[in-house]
């Protein structure tokens, strides 16, 4: 009984790391710059085939294909932010989720296009594969690296953005940009590289996710709405709160799957929908 | 004056070329496909199947020119009545062929009642199909039909306590339905049942919940796709082949498509199908040679392939047998009861309900010479029809 | 850009009204073999006017709209199937039915703010086509509902397949509720909702109700979905669980971005333009169109302030040498 509701546990909190994993890069860009980018599953997929061709076709280490899809996905940030997203930043929300679904369609044709429709092999290597027994349960080695992975992101990003001073610019420049630019801060590249982070982020999460969630073209629409959920229910304000979010519903998922599998189907809307109910502005808002 | 002429010449010439045009007219199948969307590989699939036929047979058959028309359905049922509507009414088809996806081949079917057009159903694999029209003639498979054998294999290996997971839609529910029935009527025990849901990224609470029941085999119904992929390594993952568990499914999860993106956790799994690329026939050769030709890529043919290149199979020998005049009815007629030599082994199409009679092949997952995971057939049970019609 | 007059006379305005549905209702001439198609264009366009309301009129951004289409699909799929084909019957239901779920979840949509209620909306949505799979012996689950029996329109004009029927019965329904649509726009009521859109908080402080204003068009919108879905159920004689699906919500969405928002016919001429494109170009090639729809959305968002309509009402405006009367 205790070691099957200690396994559901990790399972439910490995599955929550992991949507916290592939939602981050929208908080960063949703959460930071109040921008509805629907197109951030698209900046996972451009991980996940990043990923599979750094593992199955170049033969990469596993540790070098990490920051390496970190940088991919960014510099596409990048390029994306100057070519299309700056021009969108004061445009109605409506705008965004419209022109954001645009640049999904075309990603997927791409995709498509390029890799075929079917799924991606990937095998992670033998160190992150297999389970491991603690006190009698059995802990699946990846889920327990996706943990690890999103607790040092946490860290590493709230510290980023409240210890640094280009955290500190960030900050200045979301909540008063022409105050911000008056102190002589660059707001325009603060944006560009947070954006930047954002879809670096968005796409490393897509890379770790493969292991779990496959890879197709399709990626971007099939996840769409957890990502959304996440950052939704969590809260734009802070990081916390997805965090919080994320790891709320992976547990209460995968928890009522295991006990009540007659309702599994509608435990992760449901939920959503109360939570939204209860607090509209997410579990951890500023207001 | 001179108008009227030229009217009266203009429609003289229009009947006289209207009475030989019947001969010569091309012999139209239209298509209903998924191009696009989730689905887009079932339609890719099968128009490659289909014109891997006619490269190999030729494109013309009792004097008339083969013309395939596809249309894509877009995986919606409406779409897919509207395309059909068009297909018959304007492109005044011949055949309707294709249906990858149930529901797109329920909406059709009162349309070829109607209207009196053999309907070939090469692939969607619902049992009632057939019941829905009398024009309907499926050259698939339906997944009881499947998945009957599956359970008595199983009882004759000694395996006596299953457990059961299917995806929670039409087709799984069927799968489910006839496991515990076949199962149960010879003796076995199922200890235990779960439907995931259609949307599911993480199978671990199901595992968690097979490996507690300790059965002796886990009996899966998944669509192809990143479910039957995100199944296949939780199972390895979680290690429950080495508790003893045996994972027996229907050929669906390790179709040929998806089986490569499985890496190593696929080996030794025992399924049921229809068909596999590696079964050993010198159709399934020439087959397998025309396909790689016309699709051009490196990807496998997988059953749906073959149920169109059977589909186009029938539909030549019919248009051979009614010497090009097709008509709705004696297509019936020659449909029902017609034998097909195909790549997969022998099909029958039965006289009473218009569902193929077939060889279901065991086989089991194997890394052959080339270095690629094959499905190789191991055993087999004949004449098998669907068991619940 | 004025939504309530689009042209700057009204006299112009209804007479370009006239000449759509006059052209709309000589498609048994001008477009004899696509009568199906475009008795889903009109269906389309009717849900798609249902959305107008939503998010045109009262601002809320949804994606999940498409929860009441398929209400109303499958309450006259259902209606039928258990042997009460009577056409108009079945708008009744679906009606019915679409407006009472409209109403009840409406108290959900109306707080928050655009992410919230986008969510909201689409876990709405996600969880009515989640219910429907799992309830066969009601929907027909994800095979579908067969067994839709429909009687003659009027006991009259049978549903045949050349899709005379379907064109002829869509095409007066889609009528009927655009005439109601436009009194209900034009009427104190549907001012008021573009107030509530512009700035809600004058309209409270001018003491509007405006959550009950905003519940009662979201209700509205909800039936007019309904009535769409129930049309399709009935044209195509089949109901599928796609009819709940996220990416119909979606379709409308952009079908009425296309259009233009705001202004009535935006819907109806974006679901023109879109379900046309898709019949010509899926012909082509399959994944190129995917990818043209989606840089044509970003075209539309750059450049293309009010869509397709609005862009071709600027064009007549600016030949007809009127002065533009701005943005309201």
């Amino acid at each position: 009984m205790l070691t099957s509701f200690l396994g559901v546990l990790f399972d439910g909190l490995a599955y929550g790391m992991l949507l916290f994993l592939i939602s981050v890069g929208l908080s960063v860009t949703l959460g930071l710059m109040n921008f509805i980018n629907l197109a951030h599953g698209a900046f996972g997929m451009l991980g996940g085939y990043v990923c599979v061709l750094a593992l199955q076709s170049w033969g990469l280490p596993f540790f070098v294909m990490l920051p390496a899809v970190f940088v991919v996905s960014a510099l596409a940030g990048l390029v994306l932010e100057r070519v299309l997203y700056r021009y969108l930043y004061r445009r109605s929300h409506l705008d965004q989720v419209l022109a954001t679904i645009g640049l999904t369609f075309m990603s997927i044709a791409a995709a498509t296009y390029f890799f075929g429709p079917l799924q991606q092999p990937l095998q992670v290597p033998k160190f992150l594969s297999g389970q491991v027994s603690v006190l009698g349960v059995d802990l699946n080695i990846y889920r327990g690296f996706l943990l690890a992975v999103g607790v040092a992101l946490t860290i590493v990003l709230t510290l980023a953005l409240e210890r640094t001073r280009f955290g500190a610019s960030v900050r200045a420049s979301v909540d008063k940009p022409r105050v911000a630019e008056g102190l002589g801060i660059r707001v325009g590249l603060v944006f560009q590289i947070t954006f930047a982070v954002g879809c670096g982020l968005a796409g490393l999460g897509g890379a770790l996710g493969v292991q779990v969630l496959g890879l197709d073209p399709v990626f971007p629409l099939k996840f769409i709405v957890y990502f959304l959920l996440v950052v939704a229910v969590g809260g734009t304000s802070s990081l916390k709160g997805p965090l919080y979010a994320a790891l709320l519903l992976g547990v209460i998922d995968v928890a009522g799957k295991y006990y009540v599998p007659q309702i599994g189907a509608f435990i992760i809307y449901a939920m959503m929908i109360v939570l939204l109910v209860i607090r509209p502005h997410g579990l951890v808002s500023r207001q | 004056m001179f108008k009227r002429l030229v009217e009266v010449l203009a429609v003289s010439a229009a009947c006289l070329a209207a009475v030989p045009a019947a001969a010569q007219e091309p012999l139209k199948i239209g298509m209903v496909v998924e191009m696009s969307g989730g689905f887009a590989d079932f339609g890719m699939q099968m128009m490659n199947g289909a014109r891997a036929y006619m490269k190999v047979h030729g494109d013309t058959v009792a004097g008339r020119k083969v013309q395939l028309i596809v249309k894509d359905t877009t995986g919606v049922p409406d779409v897919a009545k509207r395309v059909a509507q068009e297909l018959v009414t304007n492109e005044k088809v011949d055949f309707l062929a294709g249906f990858g996806l149930t529901p797109s081949a329920l909406a059709v079917a009162s349309l070829a009642t109607e209207a009196k057009k053999p309907m070939i159903v090469m692939n969607a694999a619902t049992s009632i199909i057939t019941t829905r029209s009398p024009y309907i003639a499926r050259v698939s498979f339906t997944l009881p039909q499947v998945t009957a054998p599956l359970a008595t294999w199983a009882l004759r290996n000694g395996i006596t306590r299953a457990y059961t997971l299917v995806a929670d839609y039409g087709p799984g529910i069927d799968a489910e339905t006839q496991f515990k029935k076949t199962f149960t009527a010879s003796g076995g025990q199922i200890v235990g049942d779960v439907r995931t849901p259609m949307r599911n990224p993480e199978f671990a609470p199901f595992l968690q919940r097979i490996k507690d029941a300790r059965p002796q085999a886990v009996f899966v119904f998944l669509p192809a796709g990143e479910q039957a992929v995100g199944f296949m390594k939780g199972f390895a993952e979680r290690e429950l082949d080495k508790a003893g568990i045996k994972l027996i499914a229907t050929g669906d999860v390790t179709e040929d498509g998806v089986i490569e993106a499985m890496g190593d956790a696929p080996l030794g799994v025992v399924t049921t199908q229809h068909y596999s690329v590696a079964h050993d026939s010198a159709q399934n050769r020439i087959f397998l040679k025309a396909y790689a030709e016309v699709s051009g890529s490196s990807q496998r043919a997988n059953f749906m392939a073959v149920g169109a290149w059977d589909g186009m199979a029938a539909i030549y020998e019919v248009a051979r047998r009614l010497n090009g005049k097709i008509d709705g009815d004696k297509a019936m007629e020659i449909l029902k009861g017609m034998k097909i030599d195909s790549p997969r082994g022998p099909v029958t199409i039965d006289p009473t309900t218009r569902d193929p009679i077939e060889t279901i092949y065991v086989r089991r997952v194997e890394r052959l010479k080339d270095g690629k995971l094959y499905n190789v057939e191991f055993d087999q049970f004949t004449n098998v029809k669907d068991p619940t019609r | 850009m004025s939504p309530l007059f689009p042209f700057r006379s009204p006299v112009r305005s209804r007479v370009a009204e006239v000449v759509l549905w006059m052209v709309l209702a000589a498609g048994f001439w001008l477009w004899p073999s696509y009568l199906a198609l475009w008795s889903q264009i009109l269906i389309a366009g009717l849900f798609a006017l249902s959305y107008d309301l939503v998010l045109g009129y009262a601002g809320i951004v949804s994606l999940g709209h498409a929860a009441y289409f398929g209400v109303g699909a499958y309450a006259a799929g259902v209606l039928s199937r258990h042997g009460w084909g009577e056409p108009f019957s079945g708008l009744l239901l679906a009606a019915v039915c679409a407006g009472a779920t409209g109403f009840l979840t409406s108290f959900l949509v109306v707080r928050g703010r655009d992410l919230t209620r986008l969510m909201v909306t689409t876990g709405i949505g996600l969880l009515l086509y989640e219910l429907a799979n799992r309830l066969p012996d009601i929907t027909g689950g994800n095979d579908g509902l067969i067994g839709m029996e429909m009687s003659p329109v009027l006991g009259v004009f049978r549903f045949d397949m050349y899709g005379r029927t379907a064109y002829g019965y869509s095409l007066a329904v889609t009528f009927v509720l655009f005439l109601l649509m436009r009194r209900l726009v034009h009427s104190p009521f549907g001012l008021s909702l573009r107030g509530i859109r512009d700035n809600p908080g004058r309209m409270l402080a001018l003491g509007y109700p405006v959550h009950r204003r905003l519940i009662a068009a979201y209700t509205i919108a909800a039936v007019y979905a309904g009535v769409a879905g129930a049309l399709l159920a009935q044209t195509t004689q089949f109901v599928g669980t796609d009819v709940f699906s996220f990416n119909r919500s979606a379709e409308v969405m952009v079908m009425l971005i296309v259009g233009g928002t705001g202004m009535l016919y935006g819907g109806l001429v974006g679901a023109a333009v879109f379900m046309l494109a898709h019949h010509y170009l899926s012909d082509l090639n399959a994944v190129y169109w995917q990818f043209w729809l989606g840089a044509f959305l970003i075209a539309i968002v750059m450049f293309g302030r009010d869509g397709v309509l609005g862009a071709c009402l600027r064009l007549s405006r600016v030949r007809l040498r009127q002065r533009p009367t701005g943005s309201l």
